[in-house]
């Protein structure tokens, strides 16, 4: 966060610089009524994130306290909670393939530490100034240990390893919910005032280390949580547009839109627990990006509060061509510019159906040919992802028990059908997972058209349970994550973006490398290297990587994750991927010269208002 | 290098034992790399034939020369169609049962590390292998598929001369049993470029089969390592570099021969007599050689070098990210270095793997006494060098258990061809010259004498190269002085590069390693930074510098000859021929003692060397190479070289007590007065 502490002189260029920004945007308007204020009776208002998280949600892991994968007494894996489908269902096959993809053994237990102990938690560096105004202007804050450590963190593996450790670092000093964009002026400018460092924080969800405090800082840092701002303030159906807050999680904000019969169609693998801010400060991007782009395709307008003042555009417009497009120097700055309070978003009607579907592919070379086909004729459904045969194999191990004989016959018969009379190779095929969105008679004819184009790289129609229970996957995978952790298991996601003649290359060469890489730094057992193709382009595609591996045996298993990790994305890199599609990460870039990228110097060149 | 005592297996043994025909027969399962299925010849070829990269230069041969794409397509075809080997197993059998019968009337042994054939099999199961042998005779050629085919490993492709499938019926076996052909000269010709090397990468992007070729480029008439033809190392990297594979292992294979097949070829050849077309009916002639002994062949399987490893801090492969794959990329800077600095150092491990044989080193000795020598003193020198060459790391196939009389007269007998025996004395067999003929005659003949001897001489110099420089050098410098000694070694690491191939940037650590070695062997002592030659180290620097002898005289005298000459430009040929007169003028007065100088390819590798030493200019003109002299600078390296003779008697460690070490002396006749004589 940017500080008042600077040089007269570098000040002065900034108001200039402030100055000729603000010649192009629109006067700041007189603070409107917060509507967190108002009557609990507003019916746009969503459930809100209570402020005490811990309360629903784990302290040092993923998700809902109430929710999570555990293996029962009988050995087989089951799925805690009321929340979601999963819950109360038994996955009978998870513990083979756990046991035998990691070499781990459910007699070997890594238990966190069980509770947070909060006298072990150095007391925080108040800014009394800061700390007396804020409470004269009525902003709820807390200064209590929990809450600090809750907002210490985003999800990288090492944050997490930590946690369970018992190990904290740097911890932000205080938190505050401001409850409207005005809320956030005032603290902004008080912390400019009081030279405090703000931190914005919103479903806490980053996987780019964003959230956490630099450990050499000495002014108190204040931890500015969003999620109190979550109303849709107006909606635009001549434009079809929301203008909305900026704390507010995506699933509420679409379940919202839902009941006036609209939706934005934007939804990032993290949607339970993400913010609309969240996705603004990091570029994110929606599984169903082909219908409804990215999120840069589906911001109209942003409201951001800077040290300097207040930046928006006066308009709320398709397309400007006055100078470079502000918005983008706010995606993608992940918090360091400013705090992202107010955002316009196209939306959607509601589609009027929606199925899905799979295909299975001999191998993941004919698979990955036909997306590229599918790229190129641009009938991409809503999604489109191809699984490879290891993530095949992790999707099955997920399948929960049946209840019928009948089913588990039929699936028998699919096996053998695929397996012996089409003479596909278990250990090589793989399957796409597809999602169709629109009017009916549409879907029905895109559906044909897609599955014409795969049967000529030789893929089968696999049925749509399989294809729901791989879009499944990616929203279970953080919670597989914590019970891995309980086992000796660690892992981590992480992804790229790249030309489609490199596609294949690039996943062969990086699953190759952390394979070896493992293997050289003394893990055990060979890790689980695992890659999906998870979206499509024009000109390349999306990447996504799970990697994970049995840690028994290593003295410092995040030192070596880490070093493994490295080493994958230099691999990504000689390949001739991006370092990230959508996860962001300014904290890889910072270390440019490392990378040799030129985003390196990007960021080097803060800018600032 | 290698752990020095890995044993060798004799895998002649058990075809002597054993039917050669179910040996052919055998089940053969080619222990098959990773998941990639196998693909069909044809399918290779058609995927060449389709490939983007073709596409691209086929678009430009065809806008460049105005011809429709079609015919450029066909044009490519035919290329293909020449070039494309036909791997049948059949036929590998089929030669399998007649090399069986051939080897086993030619050699004695044909020794193997199978450690190293356990090790390839390891490459072959995790990434493209590359078959990197050195060359040195006609039989290298199907002698590893041979053993790959009897040790049930994949049958490689091999990259050879178009002269080979010239021959008819051989021709198509070779091809049939993985030969592919390249034309000698391909020039600048774009298409042939594309073709060939679009082909060799499908084949490691397949991994059709491991592709084995000659970095040497050529089979070496010196039976000394040739200088790297860069043009395969280049198309067999980028696959790596361009991320279509994870990692590609180079194999350097050591082949040695005890006698080479084609021996008495070798020195007409280096005198400039053309070489023999290769026909079917010159192999039926060539019935006879088969009538020879041979000897033992061993044939060493080195470590496989991941060339992933091999590039790591050297090589960036962002480079490839901003231009499309498949279009054709000239190497940068950082590549070329990369794939020659790589090339360097696979002949280095050729040349540590390589088995000297007892011969070899009698040749050596048998060079610096061209006159005769005693057999007694012979054999006790040849022993001595034994120790020596064992002190630098060689292997050596002196049999165990065997009086070392024994050995020589093995020797001697095997190699009727190069030496005879007279009473005590050990000759070269030369041919006498017909009455009457002329006086060049009688020297061209000596030359041939002398040259094949040198050939085999040559087997073992790489062993004596480094030390044999430092001691050159130690002989040149002014001053005992380390930094002197390094610099002078420097510069003659620089000219005689090509002629004994070093590493390139590796001065700092050939120097050092030269040191130790000498110190090793308590031939010089290094205190304070000076490097001095111990009394007894004497006999082992003079032995190493007259090894090199031949050498230094064979350059002093082309530098001579170009700086007599008055013109400002000269082709290769004008040189080869001139300098060819301007010698045998000197031989015959007997100013002249060097027969190497003789030898077009010192001729070629001084001409080199002086366009390294930017002592000439090379330009291309007209299709033709043009030098220039700048005769002064050659002069001054001349001058460098030349101090030598008279500096080294007289500089010497006086301090023997500091000696911890007991140099080896080398034996010497008691009575004879000058024991270690100067050619020249």
């Amino acid at each position: 966060m940017a500080s008042s502490g600077h040089g007269s002189g570098r000040q002065e260029a900034a108001d200039r610089r402030l100055r000729l920004i603000a010649g192009h945007l629109h006067p700041r308007i007189a603070a409107s009524e917060c509507k967190a204020e108002a009557a609990e009776s507003d019916p746009v208002r969503a459930k809100t994130v209570p402020k005490r998280r811990q309360e629903v949600m784990k302290w040092n892991g993923w998700g809902y306290s109430d929710s999570r994968f555990l293996f029962n007494k009988k050995g087989q894996a089951e799925f805690t909670g009321r929340r979601y489908r999963l819950g109360g269902l038994i996955f009978p096959s998870l513990k083979d393939w756990f046991e035998s993809t990691f070499g781990a053994n459910l007699q070997h237990k890594s238990p966190p530490t069980a509770a947070l102990n909060s006298s072990a938690i150095t007391p925080p560096n108040l800014n009394e100034p800061f700390l007396q105004d804020l409470k004269s202007m009525g902003i709820p804050h807390s200064l209590e240990a929990e809450d600090r450590v809750f907002r210490a963190h985003g999800h990288c593996l090492h944050e997490i390893f930590a946690l369970r450790e018992g190990r904290f670092g740097r911890l932000p000093d205080m938190v505050v919910w401001p409850n409207c964009h005005d809320d956030v002026v005032k603290i902004v400018e008080l912390a400019c005032q009081h030279n405090a460092c703000l931190i914005p924080y919103g479903g806490g969800t980053s996987v780019s280390s964003a959230l956490e405090c630099p450990p050499d800082e000495m002014r108190s840092i204040v931890s500015l949580d969003t999620s109190q701002m979550n109303h849709i303030l107006w909606i635009d159906e001549k434009n079809l547009t929301a203008h909305v807050e900026a704390g507010i999680v995506g699933q509420e904000l679409e379940r919202l839109l839902n009941e006036s019969g609209f939706c934005t169609g934007h939804e990032p693998d993290s949607m339970e627990f993400s913010t609309l801010g969240g996705w603004v400060a990091t570029r994110a991007s929606g599984m169903k990006k082909n219908i409804y782009g990215n999120i840069e395709d589906l911001v109209v307008h942003i409201k951001m509060v800077t040290p300097r003042g207040v930046v928006e555009k006066s308009c709320q417009v398709p397309r400007m061509s006055t100078g470079p497009d502000i918005h983008h120097f706010i995606m993608g700055s992940e918090g360091t510019l400013g705090v992202v309070t107010e955002v316009t978003l196209k939306i959607r009607p509601l589609p009027e159906y929606q199925k899905y579907g799979s295909v299975v592919f001999p191998n993941f070379e004919q698979g990955v040919a036909c997306l590229r086909e599918v790229a190129k004729q641009r009938c991409a459904p809503a999604s489109i992802r191809l699984m490879d045969n290891a993530q095949f194999q992790f999707g099955h191990a997920l399948k929960p028990q049946v209840s019928s004989i009948f089913t588990s016959f039929l699936d028998g018969l699919k096996k053998f059908y695929i397996t012996k009379f089409k003479g596909f190779d278990t250990h090589r095929l793989c399957v796409a997972t597809l999602l169709f969105e629109g009017d009916r008679e549409k879907v029905l004819q895109h559906e044909k058209q897609v599955y014409d184009i795969a049967a000529k790289f030789g893929g089968l129609a696999a049925g749509e349970d399989n294809g729901q229970r791989g879009y499944m996957l990616t929203f279970v995978i953080a919670y597989l994550r914590d019970l891995g952790m309980d086992y000796y298991v660690i892992g981590e996601s992480f992804e790229t973006s790249v030309p489609w003649d490199r596609v294949l290359d690039l996943c062969r060469n990086v699953k190759e490398r952390i394979t070896r890489e493992c293997k050289e730094r003394g893990v055990q057992f060979p890790p689980m290297s695992t890659c999906r193709v998870t979206q499509t382009y024009d000109a390349g595609a999306c990447v996504y990587f799970y990697f994970a591996f049995n840690y028994r045996g290593l003295a410092d298993p995040v030192h070596v994750y880490e070093q493994v990790e490295h080493a994958a994305r230099e691999e990504i890199l000689a390949n001739g991927g991006s370092l990230s599609h959508h996860h962001g990460g300014m904290a890889l870039h910072d270390e440019g010269s490392r990378w040799g990228t030129s985003a390196g110097i990007w960021a080097g060149a803060r800018i600032r208002f | 290098m290698l752990s020095r005592r890995e044993d060798f297996r004799d895998i002649l043994e058990e075809r002597r034992t054993s039917s050669d025909l179910s040996h052919a027969l055998k089940s053969f399962t080619r222990v098959s790399s990773r998941a990639s299925p196998p693909c069909s010849v044809s399918t290779l070829n058609k995927t060449v034939l389709e490939s983007q990269h073709l596409h691209y230069i086929m678009q430009e041969v065809s806008k460049d020369t105005g011809e429709p794409l079609e015919a450029i397509r066909e044009e490519a075809a035919g290329i293909l169609e020449e070039m494309s080997q036909n791997l049948q197993l059949g036929y590998i059998r089929f030669l399998g049962f007649i090399l069986s019968k051939v080897f086993k009337r030619l050699f004695r042994k044909i020794n193997v590390n199978e450690e190293g054939l356990q090790r390839l099999q390891q490459a072959m199961q995790e990434s493209p292998v590359v078959l990197m042998p050195n060359h040195r005779s006609y039989v290298d050629f199907l002698v590893l598929s041979y053993l790959l085919f009897t040790y049930d490993l994949s049958i490689p492709v091999i990259a050879a001369g178009i002269p080979l499938m010239g021959m008819q019926l051989i021709g198509e076996i070779l091809r049939r049993s993985g030969a592919f052909f390249i034309r000698r000269s391909i020039g600048t010709d774009k298409l042939y470029w594309a073709v060939l090397s679009e082909y060799v990468k499908t084949i490691l992007r397949k991994d059709f089969a491991p592709v084995e070729f000659y970095v040497e480029g050529l089979r070496s008439r010196t039976l000394k390592s040739l200088p790297p033809k860069l043009g395969m190392m280049h198309m067999v990297l980028e696959p790596f570099f361009k991320g279509e594979v994870y990692d590609i292992s180079l194999v350097p294979i050591s082949i040695s021969y005890d006698r080479v097949v084609e021996e008495s070829l070798l020195a007409y050849e280096i005198l400039g007599v053309p070489k023999p077309k290769e026909t079917t009916m010159g192999l039926l002639k060539a019935r006879k050689v088969m009538d020879e002994d041979y000897g033992n062949m061993h044939v060493c399987f080195g470590h496989p070098l991941s060339v992933r490893d091999l590039a790591k801090g050297k090589v960036n492969r962002k480079q490839y990210n901003l231009i499309p794959r498949d279009l054709p990329m000239k190497p940068s800077e950082s590549i070329h270095a990369f794939a020659n600095t790589t090339a360097h150092l696979v002949l280095r491990l050729q040349q540590d793997n390589m088995v000297l044989s007892p011969w070899s080193l009698m040749a050596t000795i048998l060079m610096q006494n061209l006159g005769g020598i005693n057999l007694k003193l012979l054999t006790k020198q040849t022993v001595w060098l034994k120790w020596l060459v064992l002190d630098f790391g060689a292997l050596v196939d002196w049999p165990v258990q065997v009086a070392d009389s024994e050995v020589m007269s093995s020797g001697l007998s095997l190699h009727h061809s190069v030496v005879r025996c007279e009473g005590d004395q050990v000759l070269l067999a030369e041919q006498k010259p017909q009455r009457g003929a002329a006086p060049e005659e009688a020297v061209f003949r000596r030359a041939v004498a002398v040259l094949m001897c040198a050939s085999y001489r040559n087997q073992a110099l790489h062993v004596l190269a480094s030390p044999a420089m430092l001691s050159v050098a130690l002989s040149l410098a002014a001053a005992s002085s380390r930094a002197d000694i390094y610099n002078l070694y420097a510069f003659l690491r620089e000219m005689f590069y090509n002629e004994f191939i070093f590493i390139p940037d590796r001065t700092g650590q050939d120097f050092e390693e030269a040191c130790s070695l000498l110190q090793k062997c308590g031939t010089v002592q290094i205190i304070n930074q000076n490097i001095m030659v111990t009394d007894k180290g004497l006999s082992v620097t003079s032995f190493l510098t007259a090894a090199v002898e031949p050498f230094i005289d064979a350059y002093q005298v082309i530098f001579r000859y170009i700086c007599s000459r008055s013109v400002q430009e000269f082709t290769e040929k004008q040189f080869i021929s001139g300098i060819r007169t301007f010698t045998l003028n000197l031989i015959l007065t007997g100013e002249v003692k060097s027969y190497d100088v003789l030898s077009s390819e010192t001729q070629k590798n001084a001409l080199a060397s002086l366009v390294r030493l930017n002592a000439l200019t090379k330009k291309k003109r007209e299709e033709q190479t043009y030098f220039s002299p700048n005769k002064a600078a050659i002069g001054r390296t001349a001058d460098i070289l030349g101090k030598k003779n008279s500096k080294i008697m007289c500089r010497l460690g006086r301090n023997s007590s500091c000696c911890v070490t007991e140099a080896p002396v080398m034996p010497v006749e008691q009575d004879s007065p000058a024991p270690i004589t100067f050619i020249s």
